[in-house]
């Protein structure tokens, strides 16, 4: 079983669905990666997600669009995000999710990518401009070796939530929005729509975990209420990351987290 | 290839897209598959390209340059007589009309050099419809003459200050604007890249110049021209040109922009200099790093600043049935200069670069052969560009 799945299942006993963090790595440096990644997990977050920056972010909005420049900038590469994920690894065992975008695995090549990313200590990828119809040597490469998460959006069809949901492993990736990451226009009713008819259709099958715009205590509560098995707050951290001198870095982070996972534990 | 399977040429093209535009995708793709043989809307295109973008555009043979180098024949196909001053206006009717018919009020589109932006606000503007133009802020600077064109067409001019502010960040924000007004909004996508259907879309609207050319050079010459030339930034001139001819016996060949020259990194010769990727819905050449990062382009002309190709290129470059050379800026300017004094024809720095093959292919090349050379775009937008470079170029 996959450490993500693990993962969900545990959070299942103790009653609680998962708080998901997606930061960038290397923004604004590597010292602020590691001492986020420290707050978060004291913070009590479930997975997180770590970015590595591609020059053209087409899915995302201007905050992480922001972040992938500066962390390019500060000489971000393969090896070293690497290098940084065994370092986390040292002091944690969570579920890390690697987000990126398809061509950084198609240069390197997928099977060398996603072997070398699991030696590092990546369990999951996400690669928002991968769809199914494109996935097969991706997925191939991946099996047994890494969670391939998937993205559907308010509008994908029945039909392909269906074909997606088989695909799919570690959790299902639920866009909240029509838009790029980042973009809050609040809680919309086709979202908490979509959230109730992804469970019924998948039965439980896999999680699904909501994400782009989420961004308060209150988002979470609501999402959660809605019935999502998980919650991806990413723009919010990076906010907070950027504002935050290095020295509060982890007690800020701590704190956002807790006020955040307190919402994702039901009663 | 005449409709390409799953959307690729070979092994290229695809579509890499968020999830988000899968349903517009596919939206888009039933309805082009489904008005493109309709005789209503081919009837109704025909009648705008005619009257209104003025087609069949003329077949120039342009003796004075061709005594002058004393090689092969030039011929021009002016593609630059077009309503707005270049071919981005075949694509633009063809794509605007679909919208119509798909009942899509609000287009969005990106523009390089602005001429896309300008035919875009065009067309719009001949229909009925609201556009909204994204154009690298680079680019806004470089050619402010077509920025005030698109705003007196009507049409809202967002500059893109992401990125490499030039074209292909002009393309990242149009797709997010996309993601963002999905159900709304019409993307009407100015060059042959981006996911599928749209190589082959553009290619089938811009095919009418190579259709042209076969017939016009069939009453000069009965038969197929021997040597087709265009320059290729995404490529859509230039696949428009070629793929109605790629079943003759003709040479083709695709002009790419060298900039300050291969070896100096300052270029955007994808073909010639690139490796396979993903870009823009597209698996296709690409100028990037060892990382996978795209990286930063150079040309004279802002159409051609484009790290990526439209996925057909790269099936025929692969296939060797296309070869796929480059002019550096030097060479188009000289080019710019000949055509611009030997015919009174001031060509758009991008048609420049094929012209600037031209001359090298015509100077080695037999009497009696002929070379059609298609002449994307006008000049104009580009004269105090051209002017710049030499007040420069003569201080230095």
């Amino acid at each position: 079983m996959s450490k993500i799945k693990e993962k969900f299942a545990e959070l299942e006993r103790k009653n609680q669905k998962a708080l998901i963090s997606y930061i960038m790595a290397g923004f604004p440096n590597e010292k602020a990666t590691i001492s986020t990644v420290r707050g978060l997990v004291k913070g009590g977050i479930d997975i997180i997600e770590l970015g590595f920056p591609f020059s053209d972010p087409l899915a995302d909005g201007p905050v992480i669009q922001n972040a992938s420049t500066v962390s390019l900038e500060k000489g971000t590469k393969i090896n070293k995000f690497f290098t940084l994920v065994k370092k986390i690894r040292k002091e944690t065992d969570i579920p890390l999710v690697l987000m990126t975008y398809t061509n950084i695995l198609y240069h390197k090549g997928y099977s060398k990518f996603i072997r070398d990313a699991k030696k590092a200590g990546i369990d999951g990828l996400i690669l928002p401009d991968m769809s199914i119809e494109e996935s097969k040597e991706y997925v191939d490469a991946a099996k047994n070796n890494a969670d391939t998460i998937f993205l559907i959006s308010p509008n994908t069809s029945k039909k392909r939530i269906e074909k997606i949901s088989k695909i799919s492993t570690g959790f299902l990736y639920l866009v909240a929005v029509f838009g790029t990451t980042g973009i809050n226009t609040g809680i919309k009713n086709y979202t908490l729509k979509a959230i109730k008819d992804v469970k019924k259709q998948t039965k439980g099958k896999i999680p699904i975990g909501v994400g782009f715009g989420v961004s308060t205590p209150e988002d979470v509560k609501k999402y959660i209420n809605a019935g999502a098995d998980a919650v991806i707050v990413g723009s919010a951290y990076l906010k907070l990351i950027e504002k935050t001198p290095q020295n509060k870095l982890e007690s800020k982070i701590v704190s956002f987290t807790k006020s955040l996972k307190k919402h994702t534990i039901l009663k | 290839m005449k409709y390409p399977k799953n959307g690729r040429f070979g092994e290229f093209g695809g579509k890499y897209i968020p999830e988000t535009l899968v349903p517009a995708i596919e939206e888009l793709e039933e309805n082009y598959l489904k008005f493109k043989n309709d005789k209503n809307f081919k009837k109704e295109l025909n009648y705008y390209l005619k009257v209104y973008a003025g087609r069949p555009t003329p077949l120039y043979y342009a003796k004075n340059l061709s005594e002058k180098l004393g090689g092969s024949k030039i011929y021009l196909k002016r593609e630059d007589l077009l309503h707005g001053g270049a071919h981005k206006i075949n694509n633009t009717l063809g794509q605007a009309l679909l919208a119509k018919k798909m009942n899509k009020k609000r287009i969005i589109a990106e523009t390089g050099a602005g001429q896309h932006g300008v035919a875009t606000a065009m067309a719009c503007a001949a229909l009925g419809m609201k556009a909204e133009v994204y154009m690298g802020y680079k680019d806004t600077i470089r050619q402010k003459l077509n920025v005030f064109r698109m705003d007196l067409l009507g049409a809202k001019v967002h500059p893109v200050k992401s990125g490499s502010k030039t074209l292909k960040d002009a393309i990242n924000e149009a797709i997010r604007d996309w993601i963002t007004n999905v159900e709304t909004t019409y993307y009407l996508l100015g060059s042959a890249v981006g996911p599928h259907p749209y190589p082959v879309m553009v290619r089938d609207f811009q095919s009418v110049i190579g259709e042209e050319i076969k017939v016009q050079m069939k009453k000069i010459n009965n038969k197929a021209p021997d040597i087709v030339i265009a320059c290729v930034g995404g490529g859509s001139n230039a696949i428009g040109t070629f793929y109605p001819l790629v079943d003759t016996d003709a040479e083709i060949i695709g002009v790419e922009a060298a900039g300050y020259g291969l070896k100096s990194k300052l270029h955007s010769a994808t073909l010639s200099a690139g490796s396979k990727g993903v870009l823009h819905g597209m698996m296709t050449y690409l100028l990037q790093d060892e990382e996978g990062q795209i990286i930063e382009t150079h040309s004279i002309s802002a159409g051609l600043d484009y790290p990526g190709v439209g996925p057909e290129h790269s099936y025929y470059k692969d296939t060797k049935r296309i070869k796929y050379h480059s002019a550096t800026d030097v060479e188009v300017i000289d080019a710019f200069l000949l055509l611009t004094r030997t015919e009174g024809i001031i060509p758009a720095l991008e048609s420049a670069h094929a012209i600037a093959e031209a001359i090298k292919v015509a100077r080695k090349g037999k009497k009696s052969e002929s070379i059609v050379v298609t002449l994307s775009g006008r000049g104009d937008k580009d004269v105090e560009e051209v002017q710049n470079y030499l007040n420069k170029n003569v201080k230095d």
